[in-house]
């Protein structure tokens, strides 16, 4: 029976200290209700701490707590565990926990996993293996000093004694847990023996072989399934549906109308179709006649009206320095441009599903693939009006995140669903539901104005963003920071913004903002740098060399990923034919610095984008091929949403499934060369940083081939095909 | 509803289900067999692929019923103990991201190197092309191909 009862007080930071401190143990899992059984065996498993269980048979086993979407976590986290405890990796068996606030900060999101779990990582390993050493040292009455830990045994080089960690689990329950500020934590790369390698996915064995693991594959007793139809218009709600005549067709178990909350990011209105399978429930759908009530006709036509207007008037002033309009009138040159790009899907490849089982007693456990389940745990709190602590949390593997999960509407249906028919039910969105009701990427317009001086620099920067918002604020993604560079970077310097209303449901995109406006950037960097008679590569150096009050970023590790990237594409010391280009494009942001170059060769309008070189600074690399993963997956992450755009008609996105919303395939991917810059740094994460700067680097490196310079995204807008 | 039986992965198997329901969902929820994925249901990106006969075929849109007669392989049953060697390939590269994608790529892969046991990247790029990866594996997929036709030689070494 599980236990429902979850702990929910101190916070990740205070829990850690305290119990590290005062119980000698932190707990693992829910179902340990008494807290002074910490540092015990418990049923000969000794469990030293949250993340950390080791069986006498020698199995050790070690909790992810991070859901895993495809990130990587549920393998390089549970390595800085091992890599502390110093046991081999081919011993450790992975486990993922449920939600559980004893861990803190469960989410994906921000690139935050890797720098918010490195400390607690590296404690709970160095810990348990402290825990062991003194076991050792006590029973053989000599120094700890005098042992080490290795690949899962204590070795006592002076006597030639050995004990397997296994062999001393009683022992170790029984002692002290020593103080955080005791430990010594391995901290830079020389320090590593297992981060750093490559190692390859713990679920790997069971993705290859089909086996459950993904949110729709959890299959319960008597689980109906359900689908949830919603008005394709934004926001519309349900005055009447034809619920009588669906209950009637074949396999339909429940048919009903949901009210919903009117919140964008919660409940909405529609109505249920749950049947002994999803198919039934799917054909009975097709059969529903729902009346809506909508209040809004937002369409891409009318945004697009509205930004020419806007893009005449002065906007809002949001960061001024300097002197901006006595820097243009005495400037040598002045470079203007204006780029656009569109709203985008997340499209992951696994659509919103949620399983969800309601009990008599008033307790809900679900299976959720969400990127913020504690979140979400709130949301269905609030809006059934049950206890938190009466909602248990199972954390499902997730078939794409992007940042469309960290909404959880789909829980949210699911759990008031489930609450409706008192059986498990899974709620599984189509395609159609899942691009027709996303939480998109903000489209935006940028008017970009550089006046350059007579040393080429530039001088002045003016900039009108044109972005989305609703009730006069900047709505979720549609933001962009007065410090962003080339902010600091620019002795004289204007950012002013003009927000154009919507209904649309936006959302975080992967990297957000950043993932759409470097490109804009860095393409009119490029611009600049080509009217003022300057390599690409020199001027952005140049332009990162100072910086006028508060710099941006680090400016060196910036510098030194674009030095890297370069050297390794060989730009400026190879010779390429008429019809091939190179491009760049630097970012920082998720504190990730990351320089991309880009080959691409062309036919005509036609181009190829061959291959791509990046040098990275993320501190110590945790995973070499997690890390690698997430590099060549952000490329042609960006070289697929260069080519993509959702549009609106009537407030209803305009594309509902792959067929015209066409995703990369393998014919059109590049050859991506990573490069990591090993850095005594604290890691930080790798989800977004290479996304950003790879959709200019590709951009400019079209530029250079075709003489085409793409303004406008998706590229077929800009007369460019991939 | 009417009664058929299919062959999936070597055995047997009875089952009554409505007339139009694609294979992909009598695997997933009358067999539970959830291995295959459903990804667009009109068959454009390939998620949901099987093998039928030995070759790639999408499953979301054609009615089970008429695989009566074929011979059905999913991920599943490609090799439950995951020593096939393109199972073992994908490991040794570490392919998947999310892994919602891969039992379709691996199953198209093993079909194109069953007919061609030395592909080319032009030929991993015209086998591959019909099944998406969102997460962007696709370089990775290209050597694991690779890798895996030398294991299929007999070569373990070095790819």
């Amino acid at each position: 029976m599980t236990d429902f009862d979850v702990q929910n007080t101190l916070d990740r930071r205070s829990f850690l200290k305290v119990s590290m401190l005062a119980t000698g143990a932190l707990l693992v899992g829910i179902g340990c209700e008494d807290r002074s059984h910490a540092n015990e065996l418990q049923d000969g498993t000794w469990v030293p701490n949250l993340y950390v269980r080791i069986d006498v048979d020698g199995t050790v086993t070690i909790v992810s707590k991070n859901p895993e979407a495809g990130q990587g976590v549920k393998t390089a986290f549970p390595m800085v565990v091992a890599e502390c405890l110093e046991v081999d990796w081919k011993e450790v068996k992975v486990e993922q926990a449920p939600l559980d606030d004893r861990y803190g900060r469960q989410v994906i999101g921000g690139s935050r996993g890797t720098p918010d779990g490195w400390d607690d990582l590296r404690i709970a390993g160095t810990a348990a293996r402290f825990l062991l050493t003194a076991a050792a040292a006590k029973l053989w009455n000599v120094s700890p000093s005098e042992c080490e830990a290795s690949q899962g045994s204590i070795v006592h080089a002076g006597s030639g004694k050995a004990a397997r960690y296994e062999s001393l689990l009683e022992v170790a329950a029984g002692l002290p847990v020593p103080d955080v500020e005791d430990l010594e934590l391995k901290s830079r790369p020389s320090d590593f023996k297992l981060l750093g390698t490559f190692v390859p996915g713990v679920d790997n064995p069971k993705i290859l072989t089909g086996q459950s693991l993904f949110g729709c594959d959890v299959r319960l007793d008597g689980m109906l399934y359900a689908v949830f139809e919603k008005c394709s218009t934004f926001g519309g709600k349900v005055r009447s549906a034809n619920v009588d005549e669906i209950r009637k067709l074949p396999g339909v178990t429940h048919a009903f109308v949901v009210a919903g909350t009117g919140n964008q990011t919660g409940l909405q209105s529609g109505v249920a179709v749950v049947a002994t399978t999803w198919w039934a429930a799917q054909s009975a759908r097709e059969q529903l006649r729902v009346d809506w009530e909508t209040s809004h006709s937002d369409s891409t036509e009318a945004y697009d009206r509205q930004a020419e207007i806007l893009a005449k008037e002065d906007g809002e002033t949001l960061r001024t320095d300097g002197d901006v309009e006595a820097a243009f009138d005495s400037a040598e040159q002045v470079v203007e441009a204006s780029y656009y790009y569109p709203f985008v899907s997340h499209a992951n490849l696994e659509p919103q599903n949620c399983t969800a089982l309601y009990h008599e007693s008033g307790r809900l456990e679900m299976w959720v693939p969400s990127q913020n389940p504690k979140s979400g745990r709130e949301l269905v709190a609030e809006t059934l009006g049950i206890s938190e602590r009466n909602i248990r949390v199972n954390l499902a593997r997730i078939g794409g995140g992007f940042g469309r999960r960290l909404r959880n509407d789909f829980m949210v249906e699911a759990a008031w669903i489930a609450r409706e028919v008192r059986q498990p039910v899974q709620l599984q969105w189509t395609r159609e539901d899942d691009m027709r009701h996303d939480f998109y990427r903000p489209a935006a317009w940028h008017h970009f104005k550089a006046g350059i001086d007579g040393n080429g620099r530039m001088a002045a920067f003016d900039h009108h963003f044109v972005t989305f918002g609703y009730g006069g604020e900047t709505v979720s993604g549609a933001g962009l920071s007065p410090n962003h560079y080339p902010a600091g970077l620019v002795p004289n310097f204007r950012l002013r913004q003009s927000i154009i209303e919507t209904h649309v449901p936006t959302g975080p995109w992967r990297s957000p903002g950043h993932s759409a406006y470097c490109w804009a950037y860095q393409s009119f960097f490029d611009e600049v740098a080509i009217a003022a008679n300057r390599d690409p590569l020199e001027f952005r150096l140049d332009l990162l060399s100072r910086s006028y009050g508060e710099p941006p970023m680090d400016l060196k590790r910036a510098s030194d990923t674009l030095k890297l990237a370069t050297e390794k594409a060989g730009w400026g010391c190879r010779k390429l034919d008429a019809n091939r280009g190179m491009g760049m494009g630097f970012h920082f942001a998720h504190s990730g610095y990351v320089s991309h170059v880009a080959e691409v060769v062309a036919d005509g309008p036609n181009v190829k984008v061959e291959k791509v070189w990046s040098g990275i600074d993320v501190g110590p690399i945790l995973n070499l091929s997690g890390a690698r993963n997430q590099v060549e997956g952000a490329v042609v992450d960006a070289l697929s949403t260069a080519q993509l755009e959702i549009t609106f008609a009537n407030g209803a996105a305009q594309q509902n499934n792959f067929h015209d919303y066409e995703l990369l395939r393998i014919n059109q991917a590049p050859e991506v060369e990573c490069h990591f810059i090993q850095s005594d740094n604290s890691p930080t994460g790798l989800g977004e940083p290479p996304i950003a700067p790879a959709t200019p680097a590709i951009a400019n490196a079209i530029f250079a081939a075709t003489g085409t310079r793409i303004r406008t995204l998706p590229f077929q807008r800009s007369g460019i095909k991939v | 509803m009417s009664p058929i039986t299919l062959k999936i992965n070597g055995q047997d198997h009875s089952l009554d289900v409505a007339e139009d329901m694609p294979l992909l969902w009598a695997l997933r929820d009358v067999l539970n067999l959830t291995g295959t994925k459903y990804g667009c249901g009109i068959g454009t990106c390939g998620t949901c692929t099987v093998l039928v006969d030995g070759s790639p075929m999408r499953s979301c849109t054609r009615a089970a019923a008429r695989f009566e007669g074929r011979e059905i392989t999913t991920i599943e049953g490609l090799d439950p103990s995951g020593d096939h060697p393109v199972q073992k390939a994908w490991n040794d590269e570490d392919v998947p991201q999310c892994g919602y994608c891969q039992g379709g790529q691996i199953l198209a892969a093993s079909a194109l190197l069953e007919s061609n046991p030395d592909p080319s990247d032009e030929d991993i790029d015209a086998a591959m092309s019909g099944v998406l990866c969102r997460c962007g594996t696709y370089p990775r997929i290209r050597k694991a191909i690779k890798r895996a036709a030398k294991y299929s030689l007999g070569d373990g070494g070095d790819v």
